[in-house]
């Protein structure tokens, strides 16, 4: 048993494990236990094992699991790997390195929570990970884990690949149900919870694709091992990343509250020669920054909100000296405006007016009002003003670059120019 | 009951599953919105209106929430005046104005524009947006729609409405972040025969009136007088608007019972016949026509596009045993086959909003699309609602959610079950749409009634069926066979009516116009196109001594005629018209005739020498039996509100006194109006008349449409006040008139059974000269099914029916029975169905 069983048969240098390797490594024990039990004990077992969703929520994925009403006919299970999140590449690791494990992972998911059909939706520009992918689905559905009475149960599943046309929206799993169905990817409206209507209206469980892909071992090795992996309350290990200029960008697998001092001095190596460290936004894109004061924060769910952030993704994004911050936002809010679906009005009108302002300070053309602007913005696309949580989350780096860089930004507009350049 | 606490007021309320938008619109408070439309629902996309809501009474704090999406409960406690919920409403339109053009001034919506009513509403007037707008390119949408998208506030209400309410595919929201973009994939005409109500449902100047805008002007200018439509037997309430004598345009006046929010594209667009520079409008000597009355028998028709009172004038003129019918022998003999069947049959004939409320429907021989198309999107209605209502019911999503339910639903539908020969426009929503012959139909109908096949179980199961026949099939036995099977499922039964007074003037039980006398010295025709009617109309005409035609139309009849008196068209008319329910409404005057034009019962009794007021007409004619109550469809004229009449114009119309001072410096005289309690004025009652006299919606502040809501008992429910309308049909009776299935059809090796075709565009005679319609209207083709079409290509071929000869091009329609084919109405005068041949094709076929 390994203490980092998500990465442990990850080889960067070479192909994933082909099914026999995979097999060999005690790859689909996980699934071969889980349909010796019932699917409410797997159900059980994922919750005793303190598995929270690793997409960024952090929802109890067995509380997930248990939300599915017991009603006959179609449910479905969908692997949510449209990884899109700036900054974020920890599913893309274990999608290329490792498929057959999220696959095993999507299988009992489904049977705990009696799926017919399940999906694995794919960002559009992973295109390595969509083969390497497909072929596993391919040898699963060979080898009898996948298709009709899987292993000789009752249980059959039919498990698709679908490549995303390729947007940040559908990461929100409302919207990624829509643009399955072939809709707009606009989110909607909860409840209903997906669980309740999801795809096509059916009892849908959308997991994200790392959350997944423990699920395997938490069946072969029992959740007592799951929550051993970590020391605090959330069970099991977590891929944390990090880039920007550091001295090795990377992912790497460490348990659940690792300090985040570990990460970005011993994953990371600290900063790059020539580069002093100002902040890190801690969980991708749409997390708060924090400073060298939050060095010894765990990185977990709880404790990283405590800090005053978010724990998202877990990938952290770090700004140093010589990187403008207000660019770095300029860069970060265009990206979030052109995301934007268009649905509500404050974040399809919102967004572009906070990156377009932006761009004028950057561009030498501020005014002081902007601030006010911007400082409008944070407040006005505060979580439930909005319809999901795009613009919330865009407004969470702002937000605190406000507080943390005022200074730089108010020289933009003293000096007319952006002093990085 | 429930109390809630708005803003520390206790109110008294009937949650009955609404949101809390709907519950402080109802109570009359101002609380502004977007993407929320009472026959829409909510989907919580615009955000505008925002409150705060409290957990309790201890909660000081609250939270922003969204009025439309959260159900009103028992103890709520909310606030509209938070200075948070201010403060965000009046940012929300802060960014809907970031790309908002400030065109005002050139947009055909200013003035009556709900996004300028809730910008005023929420206070916001400082503009800190300092960057471009953005740009889109406009699309031609069509003869009837005009497109402006850079006015474009993306609250989805188009695509909503045109999509999930109206079934249209064209329609969509395209694009991305700040640049959705509503409109079709190229430029080319909205397909929805519905595509007029985005104008209403768009709450800016995005999709506009194209026909207004040819001849612009601003709502405070325009006349207006509560009115009907006089394109089908439906009777949808309408408000038309007129200035300086040209009719302007036509916007739908809510009826909870029959239109609701919603008008057809023919309903919406026909109007401008009344503009018709052809129109009849000069008259002949009335002392020479009333001179001819002595010159032998007299006759005349009556007409089911002319009012019950122009006809009763006709009819008090010529003598009731001289007064004919003007309809078609075949039409007439259904319609009164159809009016004795509603007469007999348990239960009143439905409302649309009772339509829409069936849980099953079987529509036999009949696309209402184009016969009386706001029924079929009434019955739209009724295939979509039930499962959204039973999943709502199961997964506990509230019924004003409307994205969750239709999720929910997906294609799901009630039991439809639609039995016609050619294809229709609800097969989409039927779960089954069987292609049969119209005596196949009556077969089909026969056998449910009977209880036999899955059908017949679907409908038993229902607990409110519905069935739907009428004139479109032509078929008297497709008539019986829809009575009996509602009769033994317990069903509500629904005939289509092809005028606008059908019902009206049958009621008259009056024979029919083929039934003339042939030694008639003088004819006198109301509103009634002969040669539409009679295959022998010419040799008619020619025996009678004095053709008189009186109509609004010009028509071969009216070229035929010896003596023309130009009538009035509803615009410039009082009447009651009989709807498909047997429901007498009154449509007013909107301005004037002008000239020689008079309205037809005023011609009529002037060639009778008598002078009445319109009511004492009324009153005449509820005298007959069968119009006892008529008088009771709209307040008399002295009817008066504090003293005062209502005024058509509203008070805010520009110019009263500068507008004719070329002419005259002095105000000019207001026309009188002795028949109604409304006044050509701007001066009068400025409050809210009753439902039948009610102009307009306007409301301080609401400026647009959704004023609306300030004249409804609750948002969505019945306008305040006395209902529009009285019930003139009688029903339950009595013995069912008796009928046998026909035997099944036969396909004949020598003949083809030609069915008619009607169509929204085209096959009625008044919206036809519309230019907007008329541009609309396919031309004439016969269809076919796949094995002819296969075998005679395009055409074009010859078809011989009764003494009528026509040479058409060819259309496929699949799974039109064999033996049949389909023939547009209004090309010859013969009753369809009926047998003929059919030649021609390729040479070498």
């Amino acid at each position: 048993m390994t203490d980092r069983p998500l990465t442990a048969l990850i080889k960067p240098e070479r192909a994933p494990l082909s099914l026999a390797e995979y097999e060999h490594a005690g790859g689909y024990a996980g699934l071969r236990r889980a349909l010796t039990l019932t699917p409410a004990e797997v159900t059980t077992e994922v919750t005793k094992s303190t598995l929270r969703g690793r997409g960024g929520a952090g929802f109890p994925t067995g509380n997930k699991w248990s939300l599915v009403p017991a009603v006959d006919g179609r449910k479905y299970v969908v692997v949510n790997a449209d990884e899109m999140e700036p900054g974020t590449m920890k599913d893309r690791l274990l999608l290329e390195g490792n498929p057959h494990q999220t696959v095993e992972g999507a299988i009992i998911t489904a049977y705990a929570v009696g799926a017919q059909t399940a999906y694995i939706f794919l960002r559009w520009g992973y295109q390595l990970a969509e083969a390497r992918v497909a072929q596993a689905i391919a040898d699963a559905y060979a080898a009898g884990y996948l298709g009709e009475r899987i292993l000789g149960t009752d249980f059959s599943l039919q498990l698709y690949l679908h490549m995303s046309a390729g947007r940040y929206m559908c990461g929100e799993e409302t919207a990624l149900l829509n643009a399955l169905e072939g809709k707009r990817a606009n989110p909607r409206s909860k409840p209903p919870f997906p669980p309740v209507s999801g795809l096509f209206g059916r009892p849908t469980i959308v997991n994200n694709a790392e959350t997944v892909s423990n699920v395997p071992h938490i069946l072969r090795n029992g959740w007592e091992w799951f929550t051993k992996l970590s020391s605090g309350a959330d069970g099991g290990t977590k891929l944390f990343g990090a880039s920007g200029r550091v001295r090795t960008p990377g992912v790497w697998e460490r348990p659940m509250g690792t300090p985040l001092r570990e990460i970005f001095a011993d994953c990371a190596g600290g900063m790059a020669p020539g580069y002093a460290f100002r902040a890190l936004l801690p969980g991708g894109a749409s997390t708060g920054f924090l400073t060298e004061d939050a060095f010894d924060t765990p990185l977990d769910f709880t404790s990283v909100e405590k800090a005053g952030s978010r724990l998202g993704t877990g990938t952290m994004i770090v700004l140093d000296d010589k990187t403008c911050p207000v660019g770095m936002q300029y860069s970060l809010q265009r990206f979030f405006a052109r995301e934007s679906c268009g649905w509500c009005t404050p974040c399809r009108e919102g967004l572009p007016w906070v990156a377009r302002t932006l761009e004028a300070l950057e561009a030498g053309d501020g005014e002081a009002r902007d601030l006010d602007v911007l400082d409008a913005h944070v407040h006005g696309l505060a979580m439930g003003n909005t319809f999901c949580a795009l613009a919330p989350g865009a407004m969470a780096p702002l937000e605190s670059a406000l507080k943390l860089f005022r200074a730089d930004f108010e020289r933009h507009i003293s000096e007319k120019r952006c002093p990085w350049t | 009951m429930a109390t809630i606490y708005i803003d520390n007021e206790p109110y008294t309320v009937e949650p009955n599953g609404r949101n809390l938008l709907e519950v402080c619109l109802s109570l009359g408070l101002d609380l502004p919105y977007f993407c929320w439309h009472p026959a829409l629902k909510s989907v919580g996309a615009c955000r505008q209106c925002a409150v705060i809501l409290f957990r309790d009474e201890n909660d000081t704090r609250g939270r922003l929430t969204m009025a439309c999406m959260t159900a009103a409960r028992d103890g709520m406690r909310l606030s509209l005046t938070d200075p948070r919920a201010v403060a965000f409403r009046a940012s929300i339109i802060e960014w809907l104005m970031v790309n908002h053009p400030h065109d005002c001034p050139v947009c055909d919506e200013g003035g009556e524009c709900h996004l300028q009513d809730m910008t005023v509403m929420t206070g916001h007037v400082r503009r800190d947006y300092r960057f471009d707008k953005r740009t889109h390119r406009n699309q031609n949408l069509g003869p009837l729609v005009n497109h402006e998208m850079n006015r474009c506030i993306a609250c989805y209400r188009c695509v909503r409405y045109y999509r999930d309410y109206a079934g249209g595919r064209d329609l969509q929201a395209l694009g991305w972040h700040d640049h959705v973009y509503f409109g079709r994939m190229e430029d080319g005409t909205l397909e929805s025969p519905f595509s007029g109500n985005l104008v209403e449902v768009c709450p800016t100047g995005v999709f506009t009136d194209k026909t207004l805008g040819r001849h612009y002007t601003r709502k405070w200018d325009l006349q207006t007088a509560p009115s009907l439509c006089v394109h089908c037997g439906v009777g949808c309430n309408t408000m038309p608007g007129e200035r300086y004598g040209l009719l302007r345009r036509v916007q739908n006046r809510f009826h909870h019972e029959i239109n609701g929010y919603f008008l057809c594209d023919r309903g919406r667009y026909g109007y401008e016949f009344v503009n018709d520079a052809a129109r009849p409008r000069v008259a002949a000597d009335p002392d020479t026509v009333r001179g001819w009355l002595s010159e032998g028998r007299v006759a005349g028709a009556g007409s089911p596009r002319a009012s019950l009172e122009a006809n009763a004038a006709l009819r008090a003129l010529v003598g009731a045993e001289n007064f004919y019918a003007g309809v078609a022998p075949a039409e007439h003999a259904l319609v009164a086959l159809m009016r004795a069947l509603l007469e007999v049959h348990p239960t009143p004939p439905p409302s649309l909003r009772e339509v829409e409320e069936a849980d099953a429907v079987l529509l036999l021989g009949e696309d209402p699309t184009h016969t009386t198309p706001r029924l079929a999107l009434a019955l739209r209605q009724a295939a979509l609602r039930p499962p959204m209502a039973a999943a709502g019911a199961t997964l506990k999503i509230p019924p004003f959610d409307d994205a969750a339910l239709r999720e929910a639903v997906q294609d799901a539908t009630a039991p439809f079950f639609i039995a016609t020969p050619q294809a229709t426009a609800l097969d989409g929503v039927a779960m089954q749409a069987l292609r049969l012959a119209p005596d196949d139909v009556a077969r089909l109908g026969y056998a449910i009634a009977a209880g036999e096949g899955e059908i017949a179980a679907a409908l038993r199961n229902a607990q409110r069926p519905l069935v739907v026949a009428g004139f479109g099939s032509g078929s008297p036995a497709v008539a019986q066979a829809a009575a009996a099977a509602a009769r033994a499922l317990g069903a509500r039964l629904c005939f289509t009516l092809p005028a606008c007074n059908s019902l009206g003037l049958a009621l008259f039980d009056a024979p029919g116009v083929a039934d003339m006398p042939r030694d008639v010295k003088t004819l006198i025709l109301l509103e009634t196109d002969l040669f539409r009617l009679l295959p022998d109309a010419e040799a008619r005409l020619r025996k009678v001594k004095h053709v008189v035609v009186l109509d609004c139309l010009a028509t071969p009849t009216v070229a035929a005629a010896h003596a023309v008196l130009p009538t009035a068209t509803f615009a410039e008319a009082d009447g009651t018209l009989v709807n498909y329910e047997g429901r007498a409404q009154r449509h007013f005057r909107v301005f004037p005739a002008t000239g020689d034009v008079r309205e037809a019962w005023q011609w009529l009794d002037a060639l009778r020498g008598v002078t009445r007021t319109f009511d004492e007409v009324t009153a005449a004619l509820a005298a007959l039996p069968a119009f006892a109550g008529v008088e009771g469809a709209a307040p008399r004229a002295e009817f008066r509100l504090l003293g005062q009449p209502v005024p058509r114009q509203p008070h805010r119309t520009s110019g009263r006194t500068a507008v004719t001072a070329n002419v005259d410096v002095h105000e000019p005289t207001t026309p009188p109006d002795p028949d109604s309690p409304l006044a050509f004025s701007m001066e009068g009652y400025q409050g809210h008349p009753p439902a039948p006299l009610t102009p307009r919606f306007w409301a301080p502040g609401w400026n647009s449409q959704q004023a609306l809501n300030k004249f409804q008992q609750e948002v969505g429910g019945p306008l305040v006040g006395r209902p529009t309308g009285v019930h003139l049909l009688p029903v339950n009776t009595g013995a069912v008139p008796a009928g046998t299935p026909p035997p099944p059809f036969q396909p004949r090796a020598d003949a083809v059974l030609f069915l008619p075709a009607h169509h929204i565009f085209g096959s009625e005679p008044l919206s036809a000269r519309a230019p907007g319609i008329a541009a609309l209207t396919p031309a004439p083709a016969l269809a076919v099914g796949a094995a002819l079409y296969a075998r005679l290509g395009g055409g074009p071929v010859e078809v011989r029916v009764g003494d009528a000869v026509l040479t058409l091009p060819l259309r496929e329609d699949p799974a039109l029975p064999v033996g049949t084919a389909v023939l547009p109405v209004g090309l010859c005068a013969e009753a369809l169905p009926a047998w003929g041949t059919l030649t021609g094709g390729p040479r070498d076929a």
